[in-house]
């Protein structure tokens, strides 16, 4: 409970004292390239191959001939959409971002880097943090459509090359019975996400005491509890909205 | 002039600080001394405000810097610069966007008003040809010096410095403290400097204040330093062979 307290205060802490709004604009555009555009690689390789592979398997498990082929483009369709592409692609970002910003942030700290800002009246915590916050709300969104797309062409490529169905049939399939909300449930999620992504990381980072080993230790811990409270927000949203 | 009243500062069940008082005088190097672990960065840190003490008050010429306001407590910390002991330089900006930063943040200058100030700062640390390199692509004494150039670039009252020394050879460390020294007496400047460098004491120490296990024990001048009739503080000092050779020398 004393961390879930501490975590709040350390969120409030952002609007206090901030500093002027163009330092702000300045740090959230090289923050977006650095937490979101350059994770676009990854995101990328791991959505195309993701598609791919829901296809394939969808196609070995149906092999009734009462269900039509179509079904394999709904299926990856539906998945990607509602859960692939917002969910998984947001913990292997809880991998490169949070621990890129627990590792960062630590560092910062035991080099005193965080105390040096402090001392010139700087709110360190707004000033390394928010803009980390903002830019993440921004792309992860951005990154999580790109995904979407990437893994249903995925699924395209990988069901039309192994003959487990046509192009007509995947295409068909992915059209079937769409239901437009999965898309902005898809995007609320991924601005969650990206929100506990970047605090709880920044808060492991921020708060580390002693040496690189706890940085170390700050990285891994950031990635493990945004990872559990990426599932679990999972579960609420899908319980709230769905 | 920066006044100490009864700090005191507990981690846990340690008592680090036991009501320490004291007065740094503006324009002197005050010299904060003692074995590793008896507080001497801890009472640093409760000066700045980076640690907040349990007890006592830190006055800036008579401002109560620990109870004040925070819109007093940011006016007094835009006039402090401090060199930290590992520097705590911005490892992704250059040596000329660390000295400019406090500018940035805390100033409406112009750049070039910008500019000129960091390259007068670089070069009165005697930096040059240096504006584009990262920390990590220059030596330690000169990241110290880069440190004191972005401590003074906003012409502080008042200048904090942790282990100055740390990780220098002699020689450099000498050239760090000189360097220290001159720009206190230049501009005038209240300079606190935690160490434990008998070689800073004996070069540069105005006033000296010796803590043992978290008390004050001694306040002096480097000139009555060796004279001392407290065991701590010669077991302290006498623990240098240097230290010895000029006792003996004065003898």
């Amino acid at each position: 409970m004393t961390t879930i307290g501490k975590y709040f205060i350390f969120l409030s802490s952002f609007f206090q004292n901030r500093e002027k709004f163009r330092v702000y604009v300045n740090l959230i555009f090289e923050e977006a390239v650095s937490l979101g555009i350059d994770s676009i690689f990854i995101c990328a390789i791991t959505s195309f191959f993701i598609g791919a592979v829901t296809a394939i398997q969808t196609a070995y498990n149906l092999v009734s001939p009462l269900i039509p082929n179509s079904v394999i483009g709904t299926i990856v369709r539906d998945m990607t959409v509602l859960e692939l592409a917002p969910t998984i692609i947001s913990i292997v970002l809880a991998g490169k971002v949070g621990s890129n910003i627990a590792g960062g942030l630590g560092t910062m700290r035991i080099t005193e880097q965080i105390d040096a800002l402090q001392v010139m009246g700087i709110n360190s915590a707004s000033y390394l943090v928010l803009p980390k916050v903002i830019a993440a709300v921004i792309t992860f969104p951005m990154l999580v459509i790109l995904s979407g797309y990437l893994s249903i062409l995925g699924g395209y490529i990988a069901g039309v090359l192994s003959g487990a169905l046509t192009e007509t049939e995947y295409i068909y399939g992915i059209r079937d019975d769409f239901n437009p909300f999965n898309v902005p449930f898809a995007i609320i999620k991924s601005v969650v996400f990206a929100f506990l992504i970047t605090t709880i990381s920044a808060y492991k980072g921020y708060f580390t005491k002693g040496g690189a080993l706890e940085v170390g230790e700050a990285s891994t811990t950031a990635v493990t509890n945004s990872c559990i409270a990426i599932l679990l927000a999972d579960y609420l949203l899908a319980q709230l909205l769905l | 002039m920066i006044e100490i009243q009864n700090i005191a500062k507990t981690f846990g069940t340690k008592e680090v600080l036991k009501g320490i008082s004291g007065v740094f005088e503006q324009g002197k190097t005050n010299l904060i001394i003692g074995s590793s672990g008896t507080g001497k960065s801890v009472l640093l840190k409760s000066i700045v405000g980076l640690v907040k003490p349990d007890m006592g008050a830190v006055l800036y010429d008579k401002r109560d810097f620990t109870t004040g306001n925070s819109e007093l407590k940011k006016n007094i910390r835009r006039e402090m610069g401090m060199l930290f002991q590992g520097s705590a330089l911005f490892d992704s900006k250059t040596v000329e966007e660390n000295v400019q930063f406090p500018l940035d943040m805390l100033t409406n200058s112009s750049l070039e008003e910008k500019q000129e100030r960091v390259n007068f700062c670089l070069h009165r640390v005697g930096l040059e040809n240096v504006n584009h390199l990262k920390p990590s692509e220059i030596s330690g004494g000169m990241q110290k010096r880069v440190g004191i150039a972005r401590a003074m670039v906003l012409n502080p009252k008042y200048l904090f410095v942790d282990e100055p020394n740390s990780g220098l050879d002699p020689q450099t460390a000498i050239v760090i403290d000189d360097l220290i020294q001159e720009i206190t007496y230049e501009y005038n400047i209240t300079t606190v400097i935690v160490t434990h460098d008998m070689n800073s004491v004996m070069g540069i120490g105005d006033y000296i204040m010796y803590l043992y296990q978290g008390k004050k024990l001694w306040e002096g001048t480097s000139d009555n330093i060796l004279d001392t009739e407290v065991k701590e503080l010669q077991d302290f000092i006498f623990s240098s062979s240097l230290v010895r050779a000029l006792k003996d020398k004065k003898k």
